[in-house]
């Protein structure tokens, strides 16, 4: 048994079903937010097959596909979670990512010479 | 007597270092496959420098030039500087920060493996139909239409230590944020350390698009993929962009680490506290972050047109704030410091005005307009191996002086050490120098030869010199490195002036480095310890039982299966090699079965319990333990 | 700690996933993983982007000409509730309920398995159509970018199949509690995929 390990405690009977309680709680919520995404996917083929003009089209199914990432990383990936160990470093290196990953789309859509 | 005291046989020894997952065990097999491949690049570059020796010289044909050129630029890179710095972090890492090992010890021995596999498929290359020939950027539009085999031996070569070294850098990521020792807050750990962990995230996010670009070659060159063939709407510059993409940041990464060791060195033998470690933090993540946001400077003459040439340049010159604020900051910690010029401060002392001239010439590139004179001349390697050998090669030789007692529980010889140090800088300078005249003078890199009358005949003359001079610079240094077997045991903190935590363990190392994890009050947490008249750090736990990994062979036979299976897609486009599927195939059951074998096998580790740890360091240290 | 405790639902910690040294570095090292496979996705994402309807002189095949919204869609409401149905399966997890997790990660495997169906459909109408990988740039680069995507939807199928198996008999315990679930964010990280491959490829395919 190391320093860095949990100890197990026996959860008194009222813990226990605190914790049961709150993590229902907390399911019933990944649920709500299922239902967010799935109602955005549907916004988004809708307008796509509604054939508005393009220039709505485009900037609206990208915000959509943002939200839903930002969803899925924070809601179902436990992300928001305070108690995920070093989540700060986590959500630090996931940005950078995605903020290198921005500069490829950039420069493949201007500087590949046409 | 226990197993963990026993002698081993020759057999029995071999067998521990193939499986074994232990960092430092990993860091002397790193040390040696980087020396091996250094050696061989090096030689590489003396057969270039002979050839160009005088004009319209035969000693190598064009081909074999090409071959050779490819070969030192991406061995040099790839295979020498990387895993000579994973050496070191290997090593250092784990014990600066106060850890037993790594998080992922697996993950560290199949990184070694997949590295060292790759690196030896690469060079089977040059006895398997010839080298890649395409530069070590390998640009699609000459890459594609190279005849033969070695542009694939690059891609597969490439694909599979790189995926060893992306392993490596995310298992010290992981290690660095984790697994730090009680009262090892970020801003407690040594520089080192930091830019291990900017390094290794410069690895993490750079490598990918390199697996990619890669990937796309081989789709190319393989199943007839149209990723850069214009005429079926592909796009050549692509390669370039993920190249560089990947290309530009691998320069950091290999020259961060070098900042962190000078960043140990210059304030041991200064015996002052770094000057302005938090402005050194912020300079190396600042570095790490500007590092990705260049590529394109290498790329100004492609046509990317003004306005995107003026941004990467403005982004490019930026990055000499940071550096700046790093060359001052180390002279500032040696100003007014009691200074030794011991060997490893020597190359320090060198390394300075070399690295600043290197980055001059660095800056002076950045601006588009001149680099367009600049572009693909002998200045851009001149410019290139002052950051390169001024930087890196002198950090990997100064902390092995430095280091090598904790590797090795020896002494590098003082005064060979320094006569080397003179033989190879001097030789350095003779080369490169001058290479920046030859450029502006007109002379194009990468050329077999050059008619005569041009003018550059005597600079060419020099460099060859300079270039043999630091050959001998590298025997000498192997010389004293086998020296050093007949050496006395250095023991604990031999140069007397460590201030980090790797200089407080009694010498050799155990496999378990801490007996107990020890309690960090500061920056620089031995040396506070030997200011207070401690003999030993400040324990943070009572003396336990430890947990430690179990050795695997897991991680050499799962590179042994991607090594095999290369040799399957090298040839499967081969019509008259219809073996070449099964190859493959083999090559991928034998390593996926590996992983499935890992995955149904629990790994649980084992307990070292107290009476062993007692039993273990009275063998090592003699009666009444630690001294 | 040892791996093997036997646990019962009121002494199962809150994080069993990050309850050992071990776990903890997993899912660290898990989602440091998951953010160098941002930037590999991103580098094929921006390579289709800048192929996109690039081919040879007089190409039949366009991003508008080819796909077809249903079928993306289905594929898009398999994968998006495959997500959810492992969010379950951790939450069941988390309760110490084995039964509850194994059958939720099955109804993973069943959808994703699903999605694939579809993929491997999608592609063999296409290669039918005369849409091969070497017929254009374009080609190219869509069947890398979407097979990439499907080559990593197998290798989780592959994945949570043999954890389910492996684990079959000996339920939940420190040990496997982790590798469940980078497994479940694994999973998850294959869906954020998914929902720009729908978005950049399928709708802004479709509107040209």
């Amino acid at each position: 048994m190391s320093s860095h390990d949990t100890p197990i405690v026996a959860k008194s009977q009222a813990q226990y079903e605190y914790d049961r309680h709150h993590n229902a709680v907390h399911m019933r919520k990944q649920v709500i937010n299922f239902a967010i995404m799935i109602f955005f996917t549907f916004i988004a083929f809708a307008v796509v097959a509604a054939d508005f003009s393009k220039y709505l089209i485009m900037p609206f199914v990208l915000l959509l596909a943002g939200v839903q990432v930002v969803l899925q990383l924070y809601s179902f990936m436990h992300l928001e979670d305070k108690k995920t160990h070093f989540g700060g470093v986590i959500g630090f290196f996931m940005w950078m990512g995605i903020l290198i990953a921005f500069t490829f789309f950039l420069a493949f859509l201007t500087i590949i010479w046409w | 007597m226990s197993s963990y005291t026993q002698k081993k046989g020759f057999g029995a020894a071999v067998w521990d270092y193939i499986t074994t997952v232990d960092h430092k065990k990993l860091a002397v097999m790193y040390l040696l496959a980087g020396t091996l491949f250094f050696a061989i690049a090096g030689f590489e570059a003396l057969l270039m420098r002979i050839q160009l020796m005088k004009p319209n010289n035969d000693f190598v044909s064009a081909g074999f030039f090409n071959e050779l050129l490819t070969m030192h630029g991406t061995t040099m890179l790839f295979l020498a500087a990387t895993p000579l710095l994973f050496a070191f972090m290997n090593m250092l890492v784990p014990l600066q920060i106060g850890a037993r090992d790594v998080a992922f010890p697996f993950l560290n021995s199949l990184g070694f493996w997949l590295f060292f596999l790759g690196a030896v498929f690469l060079h089977l290359s040059f006895f398997m139909g010839g080298a890649p020939d395409a530069g070590w950027t390998s640009y699609a539009s000459l890459s594609l239409y190279s005849p033969g085999h070695g542009i694939d031996f690059y891609v597969l070569g490439l694909q599979i230590s790189g995926a060893g070294t992306l392993i490596s850098g995310l298992n010290f990521i992981v290690t660095i944020i984790t697994m730090r020792a009680p009262g090892m807050t970020f801003m407690r750990m040594p520089l080192f350390t930091w830019t291990a962990l900017v390094s290794s995230a410069l690895i993490l996010f750079a490598f990918p698009p390199l697996t990619i670009g890669l990937l796309m070659m081989l789709f190319d060159r393989m199943f007839g993929g149209n990723f850069f063939d214009h005429t079926m709407g592909g796009n050549t510059v692509i390669w370039e962009h993920l190249f560089w993409i990947f290309g530009h940041p691998e320069v950091y990464i290999l020259v961060l680490p070098a900042f962190g060791l000078f960043s140990e060195i210059i304030p041991a033998f200064s015996r002052k506290r770094l000057f302005g470690y938090s402005s050194m933090v912020f300079a190396t993540i600042l570095i790490g972050f500007l590092g990705f946001m260049v590529w394109a400077h290498h790329m100004f003459t492609v046509g990317l047109g003004p306005t995107a040439n003026a941004i990467f340049a403005v982004a490019t010159m930026a990055i000499a704030v940071p550096t700046g604020m790093k060359v001052f900051n180390w002279i500032l910690t040696i100003w007014g410091g009691s200074i030794k010029v011991t060997t490893p401060m020597l190359y320090a002392l060198g390394f300075i005005p070399s690295f600043v001239a290197g980055g001059v010439t660095g800056v002076m590139q950045a601006s588009a307009p001149l680099d367009y004179q600049l572009h693909d001349s002998y200045f851009i390697v001149a410019h290139f191996h002052y950051v390169i050998v001024g930087g890196i090669v002198t950090a990997l030789f100064g902390s092995a002086h430095f280091y090598w007692p904790i590797f090795f529980n020896r002494m590098l010889n003082e005064t060979l050490g320094k006569i080397t140090f003179w033989v190879f800088f001097i030789g350095f300078h003779l080369t490169f120098f001058l290479q920046h005249f030859l450029g502006l003078m007109g002379m194009p890199r990468r050329v077999f030869t050059y008619m005569e009358g041009q003018g550059w005949d005597q600079f060419n003359y020099i460099s060859t010199i300079g270039a043999l001079m630091m050959g001998v610079g590298v025997i000498l240094m192997v010389i004293n490195c086998l020296m050093s077997i007949k050496g006395k045991p250095a023991g604990r903190d031999p140069w007397g002036d460590g201030r980090t935590l790797e200089w407080s363990i009694p010498q050799p190392i155990p496999f378990y480095n801490f007996r107990q994890t020890p309690l960090v009050r500061g920056l620089d947490p031995w040396w506070i310890e030997k200011q207070e008249g401690n003999k030993e750090v400040t324990f943070a736990e009572p003396l336990g039982d430890i947990h430690m990994p179990n050795n695997s062979a897991i991680p050499f036979v799962i590179s042994l299966g991607m090594f095999i299976a290369a040799f399957g897609a090298l040839y499967n486009p081969d019509a008259d090699k219809p073996w070449s599927i099964y190859v493959l195939i083999i090559g991928l059951a034998i390593t996926f079965g590996a992983m499935i074998a890992r995955s149904v096998k629990d790994d649980h580790g084992f307990h070292l319990h107290k009476e062993e740890i007692l039993e273990i360091e009275e063998h090592l240290y003699g009666k009444g333990g630690n001294k | 700690m040892d791996f093997n405790t036997k646990f019962t639902p009121h002494t199962w910690p809150d994080h069993p996933e990050q309850a050992t040294m071990e776990g903890k570095n997993k899912v660290v090292g898990f989602w440091i993983f998951l953010a160098c496979e941002v930037v590999l996705f991103a580098s094929l994402f921006a390579t289709y982007l800048a192929l996109k309807n690039k081919g040879p002189a007089g190409m039949e095949f366009t991003t508008q000409g080819l796909f077809e919204l249903p079928l993306a869609f289905a594929m898009t409401m398999l994968l998006l509730t495959s997500s959810l149905t492992s969010v379950y399966a951790i939450y069941h997890m988390r309760n110490f309920n084995f039964k509850g997790m194994q059958t939720w990660l099955a109804i993973t495997l069943a959808l994703g398995l699903g999605f694939l169906a579809l993929e491997i459909y999608e592609f063999n109408h296409y290669v039918h159509l005369g849409f091969t990988f070497n017929q254009s740039a374009f080609a190219t680069a869509f069947y890398s970018l979407v097979g990439t995507h499907g080559f990593h939807v197998t290798l989780g199928l592959v994945w949570i199949g043999t954890l389910m198996i492996r684990n079959a008999k000996r339920g939940l315990n420190l040990y496997n509690a982790p590798k469940f679930f980078v497994a479940a964010l694994y999973w998850h990280f294959i869906d954020v995929v998914w929902v720009f491959i729908f978005t950049v490829v399928y709708l802004m395919g479709v509107i040209g």
